[in-house]
């Protein structure tokens, strides 16, 4: 078997897509959190994004799949939940990329939660960049998403919440 | 002590789990579409809670023991959950008061639990607190727009927070399990939990227009074990397939 340099392997991991976003590599997501190379094993430490997020299972498939590929057959994938994941780890390229989809990236930091009836975030319309939209619902298509609907190109659309 | 801490364990477990399955029964039925996967999301933060924690208790059993095995073959004599998160949904104002009364309760459990000195469940919490907040402030913008709405929406919530008091006092007995879990510096102090959850009631109550409801005693059982006839049948649904095909894969 070939050997891989961590960086190698990190490469390779490129292009495992998120299951639920193709768009998105994990590592645009910030999922994969550590490359482990003792030798005997190839350790990649993933983390969910929601704790419910039935996506994991897939993605640990995918990132096995992917580097048995490339002749990696000691591939061990480990689910790791602290420290817990954090929009903010997405990458600005994945940010990007999540725009051309159609779905707003997370702005900012999370909101003050603990306001009732509070101000819902302002986010910008990945369709026609308008600032001119509104919270539908707090719990979108997804668990790591809210449902907007933009009041000047009256298209609706996913926010990725902050988490 | 290791004992205890399965028994702790559990009872967040089962809480999770238990809840997530009865608000999984609103999935298709919801009063409209966005609140129905308002509460599909949060049946599923629920489900994924619970598989971490079941994980945990089971490593901690030991003995071959998986999260699947204490899920779908266990009796419901063996289930820990409170008995608050079993009843049945009711209406949607029963099933949102329900909501409301347990996920203030969570909210400060995970706070505290962040604390703790288990390493496993700080990071659990760690995980959990982030989705029980969204939750939290959902279920009490509903009790408040539901108590403040029409005179039928107002009677109902009223209604339903009413019978739910003496269920939901249960949150708050601790037995010997808890006053363990305290000491050792794992578990939370649910004498702190129970001022701060009155607070935050009396809080949303009031700007809810609605009465906070006469002390009352606690109906308990549920975290040592004894269960209401409600919950044999939704374990009867929810353990059906693997008890038939008990080698059935996904």
């Amino acid at each position: 078997m070939k050997q891989y340099s961590e960086k190698e392997i990190w490469e390779m991991l490129v292009s495992v897509p998120d299951p639920e976003i193709p768009a998105l590599s994990v590592l645009d997501l910030g999922i994969v959190r550590e490359v482990v190379l003792t030798g005997e094993q190839t350790l990649i430490k993933i983390t969910p994004t929601y704790s419910g997020c039935p996506a994991m299972k897939e993605i640990e498939e995918n990132i096995l799949k992917e580097l048995q590929a490339q002749g990696i057959d000691n591939a061990v994938v480990e689910t790791i939940l602290s420290p817990p994941w954090t929009t903010d780890w997405m990458t600005e390229e994945g940010k990007e990329k999540l725009r051309k989809f159609g779905i707003a990236p997370p702005e900012g930091s999370s909101a003050d939660k603990s306001v009732l009836f509070g101000e819902a975030k302002k986010v910008t319309c990945p369709y026609c960049q308008s600032r001119n939209t509104q919270m539908v619902s707090q719990f979108g298509s997804t668990a790591c998403k809210s449902l907007y609907k933009c009041e000047d190109c009256l298209e609706p659309f996913d926010y990725f919440k902050c988490l | 002590m290791q004992n205890e801490l399965v028994q702790y364990t559990l009872r967040l477990g089962d809480n999770a789990l238990i809840l997530g399955q009865r608000l999984t029964e609103w999935c298709g039925h919801g009063p409209i579409l966005e609140q129905d996967i308002a509460l599909s999301n949060m049946a599923l933060d629920q489900l994924g809670q619970a598989r971490m924690l079941l994980q945990y208790a089971a490593q901690l059993k030991g003995e071959g023991s998986t999260e699947d095995a204490l899920a779908f073959f266990r009796q419901e004599g063996e289930f820990r959950n409170l008995l608050l998160l079993e009843l049945e949904n009711g209406d949607w104002g029963k099933t949102i008061a329900r909501q409301f009364l347990f996920d203030t309760f969570n909210y400060f459990q995970y706070t505290a639990l962040l604390q703790s000195e288990d390493e496993t469940l700080r990071a659990i919490a760690q995980k959990a607190i982030k989705e029980v907040t969204y939750h939290a402030q959902w279920s009490a913008e509903w009790v408040i727009r539901l108590g403040d709405g029409t005179d039928e929406s107002h009677k109902r919530i009223q209604e339903a927070v009413d019978s739910l008091w003496e269920w939901a006092n249960e949150m708050f007995v601790a037995d010997a399990v808890d006053e363990l879990m305290l000491e050792k510096g794992i578990g939370v102090n649910l004498t702190e939990i129970h001022a701060l959850w009155e607070e935050k009631v009396a809080q949303v109550l009031a700007m809810a227009t609605l009465q906070m409801p006469a002390e009352t005693w606690a109906q308990t059982g549920g975290k040592q074990g004894d269960h209401t006839e409600s919950l044999g049948f939704l374990l009867a649904e929810m353990q059906s397939l693997p008890r038939t095909y008990p080698e059935a894969k996904w």
